[in-house]
């Protein structure tokens, strides 16, 4: 009997989600070979809605036949069940509690407030968002350098659950920084970030999946018909 | 081990969220100390110490170090005493993955949805969202049936994590029947979840963690009444 990792891999996903990202930074990480899957439409897409029925959303990785769902959930299921490589999650318990807690955090906050700023209807929703997403910013930062302990990620020497989290909403925030004019990871106010941004960019396992900004720029500017991308 | 471990609990009597750590140091045989927090009133130092970025119940206290949120406490319990008890989250990746999405379900979908039912005044709205909350419980039966494999549990023989999961509202669900005789644990149309729902409240594990049906009835009625008058102030 085979081994269930080397069952076949596939993942659903489309280029400018930072969910799918998060996704192919782990696999990659494990070197896990995988056949990528573009859904231009998952809304309608039949693939979407046989592996997804309750949410209908990519990313969808679908290992043998068998379906996971959800980014997060998705990056912990690769990294209990590809064992070599390096781990994602650390391994004391305490620290992979608070690595889940902020990835929870980066989704319930950072990516609501990154949204609020992008289909805002006015200056003032604007604003507030933008308010908001400096917060997120200011506590991340803070993590970031209790986390790292001065090494290079918020994993330590490797890129770790959060490094992923946060990472693949880097993107989503270059697009916003173009938009607002206002700059979220800074030298100044978040000099952790700023340089960590560039380490996780040139990782061997984020660099070569990472969207083209111009591309992501673009691709707002066709889906949020709001006032700032104009 | 030798090591003296002082393990503190602060949550909530009513909060369905604090229930689950509780259920889960049971299942672990670990002692506690347990703090209630004023429901209305002001969060006590210790909860603004040990969560100042939400504020919010429940927070495990483990030699002086906070665990926040509840399913996230859960699965610290199980990975911190993990040779005591059973696992109570399943052993097979892909079973902890199905385990982490139907828990996400219930919290980001369902249960959002019948609490937005419950304080809303609209009727348009209630119906609406009754239906969401009843479409749920039919998905959340489909999947009990695939996960359990005819055991009595999401976690087979004994309480597993998303036993605790959704089995932390069953009071609530229990209540509610009470209160407004609405049968969301209809034996009709959820079966299999109604014989699990009454298994789950009879575990030793269980039984005497969540609150009483009536008490828990008394204040959902007191809580609805604050919620609709707040709403009708905005």
């Amino acid at each position: 009997m085979g081994l269930i990792s080397d069952e076949y891999v596939r993942l659903l996903g489309a280029w400018p989600s930072p969910f799918v990202l998060r996704t192919r930074i782990a696999l990659n990480l494990k070197r896990v070979p995988y056949e990528y899957l573009e859904e231009e439409d998952s809304l309608n897409s039949e693939s979407v809605l046989n592996y997804n029925p309750v949410h209908k959303q990519i990313p969808i990785l679908i290992h043998g036949n068998k379906p996971i769902r959800e980014s997060l959930n998705i990056v912990m299921y690769v990294d209990e069940t590809w064992l070599s490589g390096p781990p994602i999650l650390p391994s004391d318990p305490f620290d992979r509690a608070v690595a889940r807690f902020w990835d929870v955090y980066i989704d319930e906050h950072c990516f609501t407030s990154i949204n609020g700023v992008a289909v805002a209807k006015d200056e003032e929703e604007r604003k507030a968002a933008i308010a908001k997403l400096e917060m997120c910013m200011a506590l991340l930062e803070e993590t970031f350098q209790e986390c790292s302990k001065g090494r290079g990620f918020f994993g330590g020497d490797n890129i770790g659950f959060i490094d992923i989290g946060f990472g693949s909403m880097l993107g989503p925030l270059k697009v916003l920084e173009k938009f607002t004019g206002v700059k979220f990871i800074h030298p100044e106010t978040t000099p952790g970030l700023f340089h960590w941004a560039d380490r996780f960019y040139s990782h061997e396992a984020v660099k070569p999946v990472m969207p083209d900004i111009e591309k992501l720029v673009e691709f707002a500017r066709l889906k949020f018909n709001t006032s700032i991308f104009k | 081990m030798g090591e003296t471990e002082e393990v503190k609990l602060l949550g909530v009597w009513f909060s369905p969220y604090a229930i689950r750590p509780k259920i889960a140091l049971r299942l672990k045989s670990v002692d506690y100390e347990y703090f209630e927090e004023d429901l209305f009133g002001s969060k006590s130092e210790l909860l603004l110490k040990s969560n100042p970025v939400h504020k919010k119940v429940p927070v495990l206290i483990h030699n002086n170090k906070p665990i926040l949120e509840s399913l996230n406490i859960v699965e610290y319990i199980d990975e911190t005493w993990n040779a005591s008890g059973q696992s109570i989250l399943p052993s097979h990746p892909y079973d902890r993955a199905q385990a982490r999405f139907w828990s996400a379900f219930v919290d980001d979908k369902w249960f959002p949805a019948l609490k937005a039912a419950a304080i809303t005044k609209s009727d348009e709205s209630k119906e609406k969202g009754m239906k969401e909350v009843e479409g749920g419980l039919l998905q959340l039966e489909e999947a009990f049936i695939a996960i359990s494999k005819g055991k009595p549990f999401f976690g087979g023989e004994a309480i597993g994590f998303m036993d605790i999961c959704l089995g932390s509202f069953v009071g609530i669900l229990k209540a509610r029947e009470k209160l407004k005789g609405e049968k969301l644990l209809d034996e009709t149309k959820v079966p299999s979840l109604c014989k699990w729902a009454d298994q789950f409240l009879s575990d030793d594990t269980v039984k005497n963690v969540v609150p009483e049906i009536d008490k828990v009835a008394e204040f959902l009625g007191e809580l609805e009444v604050r919620a609709q008058s707040a709403v009708s102030r905005t």
